[in-house]
């Protein structure tokens, strides 16, 4: 499992050591972003209806999405947590502090999150939801901000409820996916040796000193195997006495390979990030006007249709296909293998798929609608400013050629390690290799059928 | 002695990646016969009628516009075309569909909430990047498949 070689980025004592190890470090960022998401919340209240002339849709959908899928999550991981403004407020008011360490304990109602709910279950389903409603949130800046401000009152409220950030860890939409695909991220916060964790009995990462908190999203560093629940807060490295915590590269897609962890709940998020993914691309890139409209509420039952589908579609209609998939090859292998086991452990597959065709169709819209950031950053309530002289840049799409390119290259990429990340996850089940060959291959046909349908939306 | 006659993982790799990218770039022939084509287009909130033509490579394509709602605009991806059009007055296009593939049109005066996702499609026969993408696909596909069963054999 952890054959491959890291290389630890840390060397003791770097410049990006005593960067992560600053107390200012999160705050500071988090505070810009928190400036930005104030601003995207107020020009979705007061500013223009029109989505295009407005900074919240603009910069929250086109170019704060594209940052998150296409660089932050892929290359760096669960980064955006790092700076996300969402869970900042609770968390200070918790803290009762900003940036230093303030002595006690965490100031909260101290309820305990039920224990049933300590999964991605919430996350899956909030997804949907909004998914459900995204043809409208994308499109009415009062709605999106409506939904911004949403997403901080519940982080708020659930932070006075309960000690840590329980909202990152199992409410909030988003960091549900950021965490499943973070795992193919080619960084992870480790800790450097695992013996020196286990004969540490002090656990200053789990309870927290004076130099920081105790870890907010209730991890026990010593045990990370995967990148999905870590924030990259950074709250371990400042609290751990033995230097023992470090930021290290390795091959993208490690955490896919850590058989002990997978559960059914993850794999679900896969399922409907997958399903999610050829939904939008069908929906709001296809050609299809009804649907567009139907899915834009045009009237209810045409919307009712629409969302008992997209329900259906994420969790039938993919998971039975990929239930069935799964079956062929334990068929063909006649192993003995659980049909859950393999069910769950191969969903993972779908991890690298999912995200390159996330990327694939974030693309698609900004490269189209990416030149409306030029000429809302200088009138970002659509009132007539012009702050930085960009006010009227026209509407000018980018390099369509150049897109089909790019979608192309990133979903072969994606099915190449889908496909390998298959091979390796029936090795784990079948020590022969013949075995193991033939249980994937009813897998690597179906994703194949699914990248096939995504060249066919994008190119066909 | 078996072991020889394979090439290693990393040659398979190779000669596979220089496969799909000598896929994509080939260059095949255009067609030569030349057709015209007139129609109308018709744009309201958020749809196009119809939302997706085919023509052949080479032929001449004139299209009225028409906006049955409110102003929309006419925008042609990879042709450069932009047309606004306002409701009751048609206006008219034309183009030589000189390049293959598919081209979306898109709405191009901010028309409403679903404006930026208002979409159509032209597609310019023979879809050649198209079918050059499913050849990559089966590329992909055969290439893993050999690679994962060669390397397990010589591991
Ligand atoms: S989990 Fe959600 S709210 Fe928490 S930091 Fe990540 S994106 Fe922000
Ligand atoms: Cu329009």
């Amino acid at each position: 499992m952890t054959t491959v070689p890291r290389a630890d980025t840390q060397h003791r004592p770097s410049p990006l050591n005593t960067v992560l190890k600053s107390r200012l470090f999160q705050p500071t960022l988090q505070l810009i972003a928190l400036f930005g998401f104030t601003l995207a919340i107020l020009t979705g209240f007061f500013g223009t209806p029109a989505g295009s002339r407005n900074f919240g849709i603009v910069f929250v959908w086109i170019v704060w999405w594209a940052l998150l899928i296409i660089v932050l999550v892929p290359f760096f991981g669960r980064a955006w947590c790092t700076v996300c403004p969402i869970p900042a407020p609770g968390e200070w008011l918790q803290r009762r502090g900003i940036v230093q360490r303030t002595p006690g304990k965490l100031r909260t109602l101290g309820k305990r999150f039920p224990k049933r709910l300590k999964n991605m279950w919430l996350q899956n389903f909030g997804f949907l939801t909004i998914a459900t409603f995204s043809a409208i949130i994308l499109t009415r800046p009062n709605i999106s901000a409506g939904v911004l401000l949403g997403f901080i009152v519940v982080a708020v409220a659930l932070s006075i409820l309960y000690d840590n950030r329980v909202f990152c860890r199992y409410v909030c939409p988003v960091g549900g996916f950021i965490g499943l695909y973070a795992m193919m991220s080619p960084l992870e916060l480790r800790v450097r040796d695992c013996q020196t964790c286990r004969e540490h009995g002090a656990k200053d990462c789990v309870v927290g000193n004076e130099k920081g908190y105790g870890c907010p999203w209730m991890v026990y560093p010593g045990n990370l195997t995967r990148n999905t629940y870590c924030g990259l807060c950074f709250e371990c490295m400042k609290t751990c006495p033995k230097d023992n915590i470090t930021l290290r590269l390795r091959p993208f897609g490690s955490d896919l390979f850590v058989a002990k962890e997978r559960r059914l709940d993850e794999a679900y998020k896969a399922f409907i990030m997958l399903g999610c993914a050829l939904v939008y691309s069908t929906v709001l890139l296809g050609h299809w006007g009804w649907i567009k409209n139907w899915a834009n509420m045009d009237s209810l039952p045409h919307w009712l249709i629409y969302a008992v589908g997209l329900w259906v579609f994420n969790l039938a209609l993919i998971p039975g296909l990929f239930w069935v998939t799964t079956w062929m090859g334990r068929k063909i292998t006649r192993a003995n293998v659980p049909q859950r086991d393999l069910f769950v452990s191969f969903a993972y597959t779908l991890v690298p798929l999912g995200l390159a065709a996330w990327i694939a169709f974030s693309l698609g819209f900004v490269f189209v609608n990416g030149s409306y950031a030029i000429s809302v950053i200088s009138d970002p309530f659509g009132w007539g400013w012009n702050l930085f002289g960009t006010a009227n840049a026209a509407w000018t799409p980018f390099a369509p050629q150049l897109l089909n390119f790019l979608q192309v290259g990133i979903l072969m990429i994606g099915l190449m390690v889908a496909v390998n990340t298959a091979y390796r996850i029936a090795r784990q089940h079948h020590s022969v290799h013949q075995q193991a060959f033939a249980a994937m291959l009813p897998i690597a046909g179906l994703l194949t059928l699914i990248t096939g349908t995504f060249l066919w939306l994008y190119l066909g | 002695m078996m072991r020889r006659l394979l090439p290693k993982r990393g040659v398979l790799a190779t000669m596979f990646a220089m496969l799909l990218i000598a896929v994509w770039f080939i260059q095949l022939p255009a067609s030569a016969a030349s057709t015209a084509h007139t129609l109308t287009l018709d744009m309201r909130q958020f749809e196009f009628t119809p939302g997706r033509f085919e023509v052949q490579q080479g032929d001449t394509v004139t299209i009225l516009l028409t906006a049955s709602d409110v102003v929309h605009g006419f925008y042609l991806d990879g042709y450069g075309i932009e047309q606004r059009v306002e409701p009751g007055i048609s206006q008219q296009i034309s183009f030589t569909a000189d390049q293959a593939g598919k081209f979306r049109y898109r709405c191009a005066v901010s028309c409403g909430t679903l404006h930026p996702f208002m979409i159509g499609e032209l597609v310019v026969n023979t879809n050649f990047p198209f079918w050059r993408a499913l050849a990559m696909l089966g590329v992909s596909l055969i290439g893993s498949l050999v690679y994962l069963s060669f390397g397990a054999k010589q591991s």
